[in-house]
């Protein structure tokens, strides 16, 4: 810190022998972590295209010309997987606020209630997505709902909302049970009503306690999007293995997960940032290593 | 006349302990009485029976001859009458101070948000605090928070106001700004009903003092009583370990 503040006001820093001896630390980890991501590289860059039959890899999976070709298609068939992102968050935030609200509810009058929310988390989280998107995507338009209610990608998107929900039902009741009781107290200490505790003093609380796992979830929700092809929609995934068979090449494949990486990561990093500051500030001074 | 708070044979228990014990207290409307006693000694949970944020097990507690205990009773009404302040403040740490004191009179009172934020700033101002009021809790000192507190229990103007060892949680230095705010309320017609670890504060303001041991009422007198003359083996006791 000091040494930071040094440099910034264009002083020579002036350092401590502790400053000095942390200074030569910094530089030796630096070193290391420089030197092994060197070797790690080399041994990829130079021991992969020995391998026996790499030339036949390379063609199928990294093929430049077979990138151009299927890109403009791969996107377009990403935006579908956008679409479904787009309109199954709100639909997964509302319902699991819902469940975790019925979770927490206290009154003994609401019993059943809460039950049945427990039952709902757990028969979601207990089975594959795939299988709920099997399940209720062919399920429900096999009843002979009318058009349009009989297509799969609407029943697959709620086979998605439905099995999210209840993981992210979940993280808002951790949210909703971190904050402290005494807040509950004063809040109902002035007259406010249970309900109006809960939306004006706990849940505001709670929902920014859990941005990050909750954010978490979505970077999760937007991978899981693509499973939704495997019962029709041509979405990115589906779009990349019609490439695949058509011409006899892998290389879509690389390129939709290139395309998925190009959303997740920043979303990623987004998530880590928020985790850090929530644990700075939440969890005090670090202690010395 | 009808005590302004009565307890009658009062028991509250947490599983198998029993924090008061038939307890028996009368406190007169606009009387200052303190609670004093060990921890453990059942102060607080006699505060938070009298607001309803504990149920008690047995007895009744009685707000202006009321039985506010009653089974199925709600307890809404009665809180807005009873206010507490809390030993760690607990002020709602995502809300500006203002926004602390106007929540509950917007969405409980129902006035304008106008109205209220009109009041929140004149009692502000009337304590000290009025440059304050845009800023969060976190950003305010232990006694400034505390006095917050205290505004924001006030601002519902309640008849009874609980104060619950409001200053156990402040830095020696800032007990006294705290305990001048509780002194300009007394006389305002207010009922108080104050535990506190602060003897002398205690013997200062109060009516009458109240020694609690193991959840009953083992001495009541005045501060002069109760303080130079306990006539209690066990207030007097108390008071040698507290006073030196």
């Amino acid at each position: 810190m000091a040494f930071e503040l040094h440099r910034r006001s264009g002083h020579q820093p002036r350092l401590t022998t502790r400053q000095e001896h942390e200074r030569r630390q910094r530089r030796r980890s630096s070193f290391i972590a420089a030197a092994s991501t060197f070797v790690v590289l080399v041994a990829v860059v130079v021991l992969v295209p020995r391998m026996p039959r790499w030339d036949r890899v390379k063609q199928s999976f990294f093929d430049v010309n077979q990138m151009r070709n299927s890109f403009p298609r791969l996107i377009d068939a990403f935006w579908l997987d956008v679409k479904i992102f787009a309109w199954t968050t709100p639909a997964i935030f509302a319902l699991a606020l819902l469940i975790a609200l019925a979770r927490n509810s206290r009154s003994p009058a609401l019993f059943p209630v809460r039950m049945l929310a427990a039952a709902y988390t757990d028969v979601m989280r207990g089975v594959p997505v795939i299988l709920w998107i099997y399940l209720v995507g062919f399920g429900v338009p096999g009843l002979g709902i009318a058009r349009p209610f009989n297509s799969p990608l609407l029943w697959g998107s709620v086979a998605l909302a439905m099995t999210y929900s209840g993981y992210v039902a979940e993280v808002f009741r951790a949210g909703i049970d971190s904050v402290h009781e005494s807040q509950r107290a004063a809040a109902r200490s002035l007259g406010l009503s249970s309900t109006q505790t809960m939306r004006h003093v706990v849940l505001p609380q709670a929902i920014r306690r859990v941005v990050p796992p909750l954010l978490n979830d979505l970077v999760s929700l937007q991978k899981d999007v693509a499973l939704v092809s495997l019962i029709g929609p041509i979405e990115i995934l589906r779009q990349a293995g019609i490439d695949k068979s058509k011409f006899a090449n892998f290389t879509p494949f690389v390129v939709a997960a290139l395309i998925f990486l190009s959303v997740t990561i920043p979303l990623t990093r987004l998530t880590d940032y928020l985790w850090h500051r929530e644990r700075r500030r939440t969890s005090g001074t670090r202690v010395a290593p | 006349m009808t005590p302004k708070v009565s307890l009658r044979g009062v028991t509250k228990s947490f599983g198998t302990n029993t924090v008061l014990c038939n307890l028996s207290l009368d406190v007169a409307n606009g009387e200052v009485v303190s609670l004093i006693g060990a921890s453990g000694s059942g102060k607080t949970t006699l505060l938070r029976c009298v607001n309803l944020l504990e149920q008690i097990d047995d007895g009744a507690v009685l707000l202006d001859g009321d039985e506010i205990s009653a089974i199925g009773r709600d307890p809404n009404p009665v809180r807005r009458r009873v206010g507490i302040v809390f030993q760690s403040f607990n002020l709602f740490p995502h809300m500006s101070v203002a926004r602390n004191i106007t929540l509950a009179l917007t969405k409980v009172l129902g006035l304008s948000p106008a109205d209220a934020a009109a009041q929140a700033g004149e009692l502000l101002r009337r304590f000290g605090l009025a440059e304050k009021a845009d800023v969060y809790p976190d950003q305010l000192s232990g006694g400034q928070q505390q006095r917050v507190a205290i505004i924001r229990a006030l601002a519902m103007r309640p008849e009874v106001l609980l104060l619950d060892e409001i200053t156990s949680a402040l830095d020696p230095e800032l007990v006294g700004e705290v305990l001048d705010v509780v002194r300009e309320l007394k006389g305002s017609g207010i009922t108080l009903l104050i535990a506190t670890h602060e003897m002398a504060f205690a013997r200062e303001i109060s009516d009458r003092v109240c020694f609690l041991h193991t959840g009953t009422v083992a001495e009541i007198g005045t501060p002069a009583q109760v303080f130079s003359t306990p006539s209690d083996e066990r207030t007097q006791q108390f008071l040698r370990r507290v006073m030196n």
